[in-house]
Formats: structure tokens, sequence, C-alpha cells
């Protein structure tokens, strides 16, 4: 079991045959993902990296039968990538292009509720379950399996603290970046809810930043509702008020969104804050060996 | 990106957002022409920058005649403002707004913001004009009226309503006010601002209501399709480094410190910093580098980095995903041959390519102290500098 995405998982890549997007075809293809086509208007009956191109997301999913989609569209043109991914009734959305308009990111939440896809990013690294599926622009090399969960707002810290778990020798069961915009398809909750739910899931690590109050309405829910141990972790610290450092949702405003204040209600909320960046891993195995979990957990040698 | 007073005013006038008659100056016989332009007796002579905090700093004065118009004028021109959002060192007066006087009956506060709980926009009001929302919202949050925008409908009239109510707007100027509100929840969708602040709104005894102040902020990620607000543009008001950031697509925000960083991604850019400090050092920068970094932009961040005269040592930090770390490689040999190293430079690189990357740093040569994680790397890098 995992989160989102598993070995089954058929992905489709929009905007494929673009450089970026081709560059991790490959990578993603070397990891062993499922990716059946991917998306060009107008290169349709192409082939790149082995992979059939589409005109459409609708043609792509009928004719490859996938499940799942990533984004690698530009920015002006991502909003609709969406939407037409949401169209054609993907269970499963991921949006790496970072500086959509947020107005168009409004819209875009606005129209898919109720719909059944699920949505996770925009500008965010993707999803990953080691050893299975990897989906999104993460190197996979660092990634291992095993039963710690990763929830983050930011690629590279993501990065930072699956690299400290493996290298200590605790896998992962799924990262899911959720990425850094104001507004977006997954939140923290959705993917704490998920770990809570999954059986290969031992413990989570929840990477956030300054700005808004996500990390504060997520610590509350793992408080009132989460049965596994949670480590968590705030970027940010010392950023000065007023300044917007580089996500568009790193900015603290009128008082609201530094880190201390998070921090404060994460350790209320019997979250295990790490201190530095660096001590994400270490905090993470002192939480599993108070509780038992250590053994269970160190799943590379 | 942010615009002037005056500059927000005249995007208003054309949605019909009610403002007063101003114009812009740039020197004091400006000024005077501005002011004979104008109707009433009493002119408001006010300081353009970007910042708020103006009327407490002496950047705002009312004069009672053409006198007291040029001697305001040439006071505030060229005078050094120090508000609490322009940082101690302040920033120079190069711009002026004149502008009629009103029989100012009420004052209220109107804002239109993203508000990420609901992922909707927002129109918030309040009775409290004049004074900071922030400071509202700490003492009397029950004076704080909200409106969620569905993006489809828009501003619905019903809303515009309600809130001038619960503002306590008179009824015989609700009218008005909801006119004010649909125009302006127009602009902030058709212009793709960030944020709208009206500080203060008021009534006037002419039955008017209308904009004394206003502050527009624009979606940055939105400028390509806004071709008239990117001419809006003050680089006076901006950091020069920030500036030559903004046109490689960096990421940069000018700190205090003497350790220069270069970083890929924001959260390990903010968090590089965080450990900066946890060792005892400080940082000189944020720069996030972005995930589609070319050599050249590469090469661009670096010498940035190097123009700052704090900086006495540099820490890069990559761990590459989008970002491949030969990349990063290539472009830090091509910057230190371009401009030259003479201080210290740590190196962590992870990721993407990380071999590559670690082949073309040993065998350019350079004096390169490389690390091991995050932590070894600002460790190395604070004790380099002191």
């Amino acid at each position: 079991m995992s989160v989102y995405v598993n070995k089954d998982t058929k992905v489709i890549v929009q905007g494929i045959t673009g450089s970026t997007a081709l560059f991790h075809t490959k990578q993603m293809l070397e990891y062993g993902t499922k990716v059946v086509g991917g998306t060009s208007p107008g290169k349709g009956g192409q082939e790149v990296e082995g992979v059939p191109v589409f005109n459409t997301v609708e043609e792509a999913v009928k004719e490859t039968g996938a499940n799942a989609s990533v984004i690698y569209v530009p920015a002006p043109f991502a909003a609709d990538a969406i939407l037409e991914a949401v169209d054609a009734e993907l269970d499963l959305v991921i949006c790496i292009t970072e500086h959509i308009p947020v107005l168009d990111m409004v819209k875009v939440k606005r129209a898919m509720e109720g719909s059944k896809t699920r949505l996770v990013g925009p500008n965010c690294p993707g999803v990953i379950t080691p050893d299975e599926s990897k989906i999104g622009i993460m190197p996979g090399y660092i990634h291992k399996k095993g039963h710690i969960g990763v929830v983050s707002r930011s690629g590279t810290l993501t990065y930072e603290a699956v690299h400290q778990l493996s290298t200590e020798g605790y896998g992962q069961s799924t990262a899911v970046g959720i990425g850094g915009d104001p507004v977006n398809g997954t939140d923290f909750i959705d993917v704490l809810k998920a770990f809570n739910e999954d059986p290969e899931t031992e413990a989570v690590v929840m990477i956030g930043e300054i700005g808004g109050t996500a990390e504060e309405e997520a610590a509350e829910w793992v408080k009132a509702n989460m049965t596994k141990p949670v480590v968590g972790f705030i970027g940010g610290a010392t950023a000065p008020p007023g300044k917007r450092m580089g996500h568009a949702g790193a900015i603290i405003s009128g008082g609201k969104g530094t880190a201390d204040e998070k921090k404060r209600i994460m350790k209320e909320s019997g979250i295990a804050v790490a201190e530095t960046p660096a001590d994400i891993g270490e905090t993470m195995i002192k939480v599993l060996e108070e509780k038992g979990l250590a053994k269970k957990c160190k799943t590379v040698q | 990106m942010n615009i002037h007073e005056y500059q927000a005013k005249e995007i208003f006038r054309e949605y019909n957002v009610a403002v007063p008659n101003s114009k812009v100056a740039f020197s004091v016989d400006e000024a005077v022409e501005a002011a004979k332009e104008l109707t009433t007796d009493v002119k408001v002579v006010k300081a353009q920058i970007h910042a708020g905090g103006r009327g407490k700093a002496g950047g705002v004065k009312i004069a009672k005649n053409m006198d007291e118009v040029k001697q305001y004028a040439d006071e505030i021109l060229g005078k050094t403002l120090v508000t609490h959002q322009t940082g101690p060192d302040g920033k120079e007066v190069k711009r002026l707004l004149i502008e009629e006087g009103c029989d100012i009956k009420n004052e209220y506060y109107l804002g239109v913001v993203l508000d990420r709980a609901t992922s909707s926009v927002v129109m918030m009001g309040s009775e409290e004009g004049g004074t900071e929302i922030e400071e509202v919202a700490a003492e009397t949050p029950e004076k704080i009226f909200k409106e969620v925008v569905d993006p489809v409908v828009g501003l619905s009239p019903y809303q515009a309503r309600r809130l001038a109510f619960n503002m306590n707007i008179p009824k015989e100027y609700v009218g008005k006010a909801v006119k004010f509100m649909m125009s302006l929840y127009k602009v902030f969708v058709e212009k793709d601002c960030s944020i709208a602040e009206i500080n203060p709104l008021v009534t006037t005894g002419d039955g008017e209501v209308i904009a004394l102040d206003a502050k527009l902020n624009f979606d940055d990620n939105a400028l390509f399709r806004q071709k008239d607000i990117q001419e809006l543009r003050d680089l006076d008001e901006e950091d020069e480094k920030e500036i030559e950031a903004s046109k490689y697509d960096l990421s940069y925000v000018a700190l205090d410190g003497n350790i220069g960083c270069m970083v890929n991604g924001a959260g390990l850019a903010m968090s590089t910093m965080d450990i900066i400090k946890h060792y005892g050092g400080e940082p000189a920068n944020f720069l996030d580098v972005g995930g589609g970094a070319t050599t050249e932009k590469v090469t661009e961040a670096f010498k940035i980095i190097l123009s700052d005269q704090n900086v006495k040592g540099i820490f890069v930090n990559i761990f590459g995903g989008i970002m491949k770390c030969d990349v990063i490689a290539e472009g830090v040999v091509e910057a230190t041959k371009q401009v030259g190293l003479e201080m210290p430079l740590v190196v962590r690189l992870e990721g993407t390519n990380v071999d590559q990357g670690k082949k073309i740093l040993d065998e350019s040569g350079l004096n390169i102290t490389s690390a091991e994680s995050m932590a070894d790397g600002a460790n190395k890098i604070v004790s380099l500098v002191k």
C-alpha cells in the first residue's frame, strides 16, 4: 500500500515535448514509472522516448487507459491543462509548473468542486512511492522503500528530509510535495489523512514554511485525529516580514504566518518540531525510538 | 509588484472607482502647475513612495493656498521619509501627488485580498478607517466584515450592500458605496491584483464615496498578460541587486549579513538562511535560482552575490531535482572565471546529476571547500568568514 501512486499508476505527461518534460519523462521511465503517453497539441502521432504523443488528454486517456497525469505545460497555459485533465476524469493530476497566476488557480479550484480528480500542486516536485512509481521531478535515487510518509510545501526541502531519512536507513512509504503556492489542490490535511489510513505508513514528516495558516490548521487536525507520530519543520524562521521568499505563498504579513507561531502550535499539537533543517532525520529517529517503531521503520541496511 | 498611489488612482479612474481630482508632479514647478488645475481651495501635497505610514513621517500636508503648495512641495521633494515600512534608511521622495481637498464626513477601510483558507478573493471592510487594519484585527476583530467572492459569479450587489451596511455606512451613501465596491472588484480581477486597499475610503459632505488613498499590488506571475502594469514599475523603489536578479528570473532578496547564499528552491533557500543563523552567521541574501536555470543564469546569480560589498564568503547549497548539479557547477566555474573569486566558497551538491557536477568542480582547479551536507556546509562557511 501507499498513498496516491503505486506500481499500477498509469501516467500521461502533459506538455511532453518540452525540454524539461522530455528530460523528466526519461527519468520517470528509468525509475520504472508507467508512463503510457503524453500530450502536445499538434504533435499527436509522434513518439518521444518510446511514448506515444496525443493532441488531447481525452484521446490519450482513451487510447492508453491512463489514470493520472503530470503537467509540465508553461505557466500561462497550465491552468487550462489542469482543467483538461479534470475534464478527462483522471484520478490524479500532478502539476509541476510554477508561476501560475493565482487568480487562474482560484478559478480552477472552483471548477474542480465536485469532480473526482485529485490535484497535487501546482509548483510542486510531485509524488513518489519508492521502488514503485515516481511522478514528478524529484531525484529518484535518494528515496528508499519504507514506512515514513513525507508531506511538504517545498520541493528541495523534501529532498533534504528524504535524503536524511534514507541515509539513516529509514525508507519512505510515499513522499508528497503539495507545492508552495497560496492556492493549491491537495493540502496538508488531505495528505495527513491519507497517511493516517495507509497501513504501510508508521510515521509522518510534515515540512512547512512561513506564510498562510495551513500548518496551524494541519496541526489542529493532527491533535484531534492523527494516530501516528508526526515530525515537523518550518522553513523561514529568519526571514524578514513583508518580503516574499521566492514562493508566492511564503510571506509574513500583518504579523501572520511566522515560523515561531507555526512551531508553537505544532508543538502544542504533539508534533515533534526539528529546530534546524539538518535535524529532521534525527528528530524522526528519536520519535521512532520513543514509540518503539525504530526497528520496524529501519528498512535500509 | 507595487505601484504608486497616483498610478493606482489613474487605474481607478479608468474603472470609475471614485477618486479625488489629482495630478502627479516631479518638481516644485510641476506641483504648482498641477495645483492651478484643481478646483478646490484646499489642496493636499502627498509624497509618492512605495510605503505606508507617509502621513506620520511628514509626507502628507494640507495646503490652504498656492504659497503653501509651493512651500510643502519644496519641503517634501527630495526628503527621505522613514516609516514603519521603509526600513531604517528610509526612502527619498521623487514624486508628489497634488490632490483636491475634500469635506470628509467619515473614514472607512476597504480591502480586497486573496484568502488562502477559502481559495477565493475576499472583500473586507471596516468602519475603523484610517488606522492600520492589522491593529483593528488585533483589537476589535468584530469590526471587520468579509465577503467571500465566487470567482464564477463575481462580487454580487447584495454582498456589496451587506458589507456597506455592516460597515455602518449611512444609507444615503450605500448606493454609491456599492458602485465603488463593484468597480474595485473589477479592477482587482481584470488587473490581476494581489492586494487592493483603500484606507481611508471616505464619505464626503457633497454625498460622494471616494478613495482618499489607494494601494495596489499585483501578482508577479500574471504580469506577462498585464503589459500596461509592467510599465508602471518604478525602479527607484527597488534594490539594485534585486532588479538585476529579476532580469534573469532569479528570486533574490537582499539581507544585512555577510554570507552570500545560492540555493535552488525557495524552501531550501529559506532554510539555508535559517541554518547559517543557527551556526552563528548572518546571511547576505535569499537567492533561489529556480528550477529551469541555465548556466548563464547561474553565472549571473553568482555575479549578483559577488557585487554585494558586504559578502565575505559564499555558500552554494544545491539539491538538484528539476535543477541539474552539472548546470550549477558550470555556472559557478564560469562566473569565477569572469569576475574572479577572492573569498571562501563552500559548495554542497546533491541530487540530479550530482556526480557530473562534482567532477566539473574538481577539475576546475578552483579553491572550493566541499561540504557533505547542509549542516556541514553551513558550519564550514560560518567558520571561514569569521
